[in-house]
């Protein structure tokens, strides 16, 4: 079994977010990236589902040069391989589109992105994958099992969820759940930089999307503290002045 | 030029986020002077389609396939690419939902159109400039985006829009798209409906409770609360990964983001990760015994209290008004 696993650079979780240059761009400034904590769910649990010479992993990102850290980190964590398609990742439709013409070259049973990543939360890189292959794509699976040559996820839909069964290949979505996120042990580490990690130059394709300015949510006013004692207080102002109930 | 607009159900009914989604695709329709098709796939009633037509939609294509009776991405995916085409639609709107966020990429693909997920407000359409405000950064912040495709996906936040009035002729008709045996390689084992719950991202209210509520058997007033109120439950990452709740209830930038009317956080500190995903909450109320906590910061309305405390008086309160209203 072949997995792959599609991973993001993405700023830490604890980050403040400000912009710059008249709120055009990200401001990058004292920023820690990381490896996006759902590909990291993903990755988890491709090393589960391999564990004991069942497969082999590899970890694939669409990025600059900066980005070779979490791939490191990936391959510390227990992938075997590395690809880096050498672009900006300009957004979801270029980044899929570069990881399906690499599957192209090297099929893959198993395709794995996180849900979303935590900066565009697009959760769009694995149906498009799946679409420009022409194969099942699941978005936000809580259960990944693998039999033989097909999978059975368990996704979240509305009110729900729903049990699949689905034949190799296809491209999943990971979720908070699917497994327990590793901690690279010193071996991994040390493995690590020693690791395959092969760039590649990235496919000429159209994109279709511009990001043209960022803002920030508009500031609450100050709270209103209502004492501990006068609950009902509480529910009449929600009532008549926020008008929420 | 229509605009299509997927009208998603649960178990055969619209939800309210399905009428939002109906109601923006409308004003869409009108800011670009044409007209609006919704297009409902699996068993829906007909009451239930008649419906569409009081929130804007001029017509109504209603696929009742047996093999698409439940939600396979691929196939759904392939019925909605062809009713575009086949109506000439330009712009697809959908519910940035579960089965939203499967089918939105695979449609922009079909389409070769540019997607925005995530979308908080109608598009800003002059001349051939077409952007949508969408959330970025697990809500932390909102980037404007621009289509440049011919075609447009645009995936709408539950609770982002607001449900309006509009009557069109909605008038309802049978559509029998293409069947592909290649669109059904998933099969669908089992599907598990919890429908006894309000659904977390559809939902107007929700409760929130978080490490201050100490362990896993007091969550018995939290639910209390939210049925009183006809809320959702839910909780913080630390509650979560303690295996006290589900996963599925974690909010937070690495759970679930969700705009409710109402979040009232209990036991929670506020930490930068849970606000990301509670921060365009309408309002938000905050209990919680540590006057300094920040969530106090970005709340509304707030009680320096303790959890056990408080919340039994505001379950009373809740019936008092419950019962006087």
């Amino acid at each position: 079994m072949k997995i792959l696993v599609c991973i993001s650079n993405v700023p830490d979780t604890t980050t403040k977010i400000t912009f710059t240059d008249n709120n055009t761009q990200f401001n990058t400034n004292g920023v820690q990236f990381i490896l996006n904590p759902y590909d990291e769910i993903a990755l988890s649990r491709a090393i589960d589902l391999t564990e004991g010479g069942k497969g082999s992993i590899t970890v694939i990102n669409v990025g600059e040069v900066n980005t070779e850290a979490t791939i490191r980190k990936a391959l510390a964590i227990g992938a075997d391989d590395a690809v880096r398609i050498n672009a900006k990742p300009h957004d979801a439709w270029f980044v899929a589109y570069q990881i399906a013409e690499f599957i192209k070259q090297n099929p893959f049973d198993l395709i794995l992105t996180g849900r979303e990543s935590i900066d565009y939360n697009g959760s769009k890189v694995a149906g498009m994958i799946g679409e420009l292959l022409d194969i099942p794509s699941v978005s936000i699976i809580k259960k990944l099992d693998v039999d033989g040559d097909k999978g059975t996820v368990e996704r979240e839909i509305e009110g729900g969820k729903e049990v699949l069964v689905i034949p190799f290949p296809f491209a999943a979505g990971a979720a908070e759940g699917l497994a327990e996120p590793k901690i690279p042990n010193m071996r991994g580490i040390m493995s690590a930089r020693t690791k395959p990690l092969m760039v590649v130059e990235p496919a000429d394709v159209k994109t279709n999307l511009e990001v043209l300015s960022y803002e920030t949510p508009a500031p609450r006013g100050n709270v209103k503290l209502v004492p501990a004692d006068d609950s009902a207080k509480l529910i009449e102002l929600l009532h008549t002045e926020a008008r929420v109930i | 030029m229509p605009v299509l607009i997927y009208t998603e159900n649960a178990a055969g009914k619209f939800k309210k986020s399905t009428f939002e989604a109906v109601s923006y695709a409308r004003a869409i329709a009108d800011q670009t002077n044409t007209s609006l098709t919704a297009i409902s796939v699996g068993d829906v009633r007909a009451d239930q389609l008649n419906l569409l037509g009081k929130y804007g939609a001029d017509k109504v294509l209603n696929v009742s396939n047996d093999k698409l009776k439940s939600f396979v991405n691929q196939a759904y995916a392939s019925v909605i690419a062809e009713a575009a085409k086949k109506e000439s639609a330009d712009i697809v709107v959908l519910s940035n939902s579960f089965s939203g966020r499967g089918l939105a990429p695979r449609i922009g693909v079909k389409l070769e159109a540019g997607v925005a997920d995530g979308a908080v407000a109608l598009p800003e359409i002059s001349g051939d400039k077409f952007t949508v405000k969408k959330t970025a950064f697990s809500g932390k912040a909102f980037a404007t985006v621009q289509l440049t495709s011919a075609k447009k996906v645009i995936a709408l936040v539950p609770n982002s829009y607001k449900v309006v009035d509009k009557p069109a002729a909605g008038h309802v008709e049978d559509f029998s798209p293409e069947i592909k045996p290649t669109d059904f390689k998933a099969l669908v084992k089992d599907i598990i409906q919890s429908t006894d719950k309000v659904s977390l991202p559809d939902a107007e209210i929700v409760v929130s409770g978080g490490r201050g509520l100490k362990g896993p058997e007091n969550w018995g007033m939290i639910e209390e609360l939210a049925n009183l109120l006809g809320a959702a439950t839910a909780c913080s990452k630390p509650v979560s990964d303690a295996d006290w709740r589900p996963h599925s209830e974690h909010v937070g930038q690495t759970g679930i983001a969700i705009s409710p009317n109402l979040y009232i956080a209990i036991g929670i500190s506020g930490a930068i990760q849970h606000l990301a995903g509670v921060s365009s909450s309408k309002v938000i109320v905050v209990i919680n015994k540590d006057p300094e906590a920040p969530f106090f910061k970005v709340a509304d309305y707030g009680i320096v209290g303790d959890a056990f405390e408080v919340v039994p008086k505001l379950i009373a309160a809740v019936k008092e008004y419950k019962g006087s209203a």
